[in-house]
């Protein structure tokens, strides 16, 4: 059984005056995967695709306009109270910049104590046990347990952001951006830190990223979005090696390398505003093969091989 | 050139000797992890750098201009004009309380006699050259009304306003999607070909200066720890601290392991004795810790280091 499938997610919100109408904008549009125990889905796009709000509605931070999700096969929506409580220990999250998700008034210990308290797990002299353990656990020195968030660099501090996240041992982690704040050879060594917990652990990682050389390294499957739909999803290997959709070509293109490649076909424009997509294929406005059909009707996804692609021109 | 602030716990020094020369018509990269003292370096090179820091240097040349030897005055009609930086956060370096046609209209009142319309065309032509669609209906745009791939565009312009003969772009695509990256990088190097600018590309990420720069310096802790033409750089880099950059890359990961380089940069107030490097080095002998290196090396490649890399490592 999945540990969470999405099916048809679709989120949306209200801006503007509620009293004289508003708009409504559709941040997440007919999303739909499945995430097995122990793995890891990316989420690639640019920003504004609505992969940090798929991971709000992961989290269960949103409730979904539309569509269900469920966690070990059960239903999400609609829970409250105990039963939500209960599966929020399943589920938890790393954020984007470890600066500012950690309280500079707390102490590590108490930042790590805290999921614990609010789930009234152990005393708090076990609480504080616990979290030496797991500081332990993602390489820091159990007696930096009284110390505040300030005295940590960014890495430390990603790597405690980590541990509080896996306090509740949760079976999945939503990661939304968890190294894009980091240098080069710190974002190293928390991949590495979270690949070595994942296999102790047995996590699954729902993976938010804009950097695609990391997804390829730490991810099995990938999901490619833009402006809140799913242009193409499937394994890594196959999406790498065989890009089917226009745009995740022109992303893959546009990934800088340190082996210099020669020329490469640069997407045109910026990505068009959610709050009035464009008609038929929302891509049609970039696309370099994009056709009068393509302005018309929304390519749906289809399958070609082990991929889903939504482009009336994708090939087998 | 050296840059030395002064704080409670006596002077720091954040830029160590620094030698840069940069030629017409030439990309030369500065590629170092946060706290290297690249911005750093590049703002003193700029004048940007104000007491209680102290910049000192045995040269610093902008042409026949001996930047040490003119006033704040002179210098003032130069920065802007003849040596313009970009920075990396388009959205904060432009100011919100103004339209971005008097934000790049700004620059060319001080240093450009222009009559009104005639300036007004001027930044029109601007918006065009740097690539925003419609310029005529953006001059009255906000910069919160454009996204910030446009704003970066906007400072852009608002840099090459006077035709500078040297652009210093400080991690110009960092804050920005890798599409939008890559077309603003391409600016840049087209408009840095078009005026045989020089140009200082300022950033952590190795892959961008692998793409553009033709000449790159690795900074670390505040000092130059490698320099040599980008292709030699990421073929055979001699200082462990390059090589070990170029492996930190998840492009270059074999097996599921990353390769990571232990412990973090020195700060400002804890370097260490010897070679800056050496704690965190996998080749450090004695001597590494007794005596700081110097720069050495031959076909200009130089490199900080008693053992350096040898052959293609990377």
């Amino acid at each position: 059984m999945s540990l969470l499938e999405a099916r048809a997610l679709r989120l949306q919100y209200r801006i503007g005056s509620q009293v004289f109408g508003g708009r409504t904008v559709t941040a997440v549009d007919g999303v739909s995967f499945t995430l097995e125990p122990g793995m890891t889905l990316a989420v690639v796009g640019e920003s504004g695709c609505g992969k940090s709000s798929l991971a709000r509605l992961a989290c269960l931070l949103e409730t979904p306009t539309e569509g269900e999700l469920l966690i070990d096969g059960a239903p999400t929506i609609g829970t409250s109270g105990k039963g939500l409580l209960s599966l929020r220990r399943t589920v938890q999250m790393v954020f984007q910049n470890p600066y500012g998700s950690l309280n500079p008034r707390k102490t590590i210990g108490s930042i790590l104590g805290e999921p614990l308290a609010i789930h009234g797990i152990g005393s708090k002299a076990e609480r504080i046990g616990a979290a030496r353990a797991m500081l332990d656990k993602v390489g820091l020195r159990q007696d930096q347990v009284d110390r505040y968030p300030h005295m940590f660099s960014g890495g430390q501090r990603q790597r405690i952001a980590i541990a509080r996240a896996l306090m509740l041992r949760p079976r999945l982690v939503i990661a939304d951006e968890p190294v894009s704040a980091l240098d080069v050879s710190v974002q190293a060594q928390i991949l590495n830190l979270m690949m070595d917990l994942q296999d102790e652990f047995g996590l699954a990682y729902l993976f938010i990223s804009h950097d695609l050389a990391v997804v390829r390294h730490i991810a099995a499957s990938i999901l490619v979005m833009y402006l809140g739909r799913v242009v193409e999803q499937g394994p890594v290997a196959s999406i790498f090696n065989r890009p089917r959709h226009p745009y995740t070509k022109s992303l893959l293109q546009s990934m800088p390398s340190a082996h210099r490649s020669g020329s490469a076909t640069r997407l045109r424009g910026e990505p068009p505003s959610p709050l009035a997509p464009p008609s038929g294929c929302a891509f049609h406005t970039r696309c370099p093969i994009a056709t009068e059909l393509c302005a018309k009707s929304r390519p749906e996804l289809r399958s070609f091989g082990d991929a889903l692609v939504a482009c009336h021109f994708a090939e087998a | 050139m050296s840059v030395t602030f002064a704080t409670q716990r006596g002077p720091m020094r954040a830029v160590e000797g620094v030698d840069l020369t940069v030629n017409p018509g030439e990309i030369v990269g500065i590629v170092g992890e946060s706290g290297s003292g690249k911005s750093v370096s590049m703002m003193a090179a700029m004048g940007l750098i104000a007491p209680p820091a102290r910049v000192t240097a045995d040269i610093m040349r902008f042409g026949d201009i001996d930047l040490l030897a003119i006033d704040r005055r002179q210098r003032r009609r130069l920065v802007g004009k003849e040596m313009a930086m970009i920075f990396q956060e388009p959205t904060a370096s432009l100011n919100p309380c103004f339209t971005i046609g008097w934000q790049i209209g700004e620059t060319l009142k001080l240093h450009e006699r222009l009559g009104r319309r005639a300036r007004r065309d001027r930044v029109i032509e601007l918006l065009r050259q740097v690539g925003i669609p419609a310029p005529e209906t953006r001059l009255g745009a906000y910069p919160h009304q454009l996204s910030g791939g446009m704003n970066q565009r906007v400072m852009i312009a608002m840099a090459i306003a006077c035709n500078p003969s040297l652009l210093i772009a400080d991690e110009p695509t960092t804050a920005l999607d890798v599409t939008i990256q890559r077309q603003i990088l391409e600016l840049l190097v087209g408009l840095q070909r078009d005026r045989t600018m020089g140009l200082v590309l300022i950033t952590h990420d190795m892959s961008v200066i692998a793409e553009t720069a033709h000449r790159v310096q690795v900074m670390y802790a505040g000092q130059v720890v490698e320099q040599a033409q980008a292709d030699r750089l990421f073929e055979a880099p001699r200082h462990p601290y390059t090589g070990a950059l170029l492996a930190a890359l998840p492009e270059q990961a074999t097996g599921r392991r990353l390769a990571t380089i232990p412990g973090i940069v020195p700060g400002i107030a804890d370097r260490p004795t010897g070679c800056l490097f050496n704690p965190r080095c996998g080749r450090t002998t004695p001597i590494c810790i007794q005596e700081q290196p110097l720069l050495t090396g031959a076909s200009g490649q130089t490199a900080r280091c008693y053992h350096p890399l040898d052959g293609r490592a990377s």
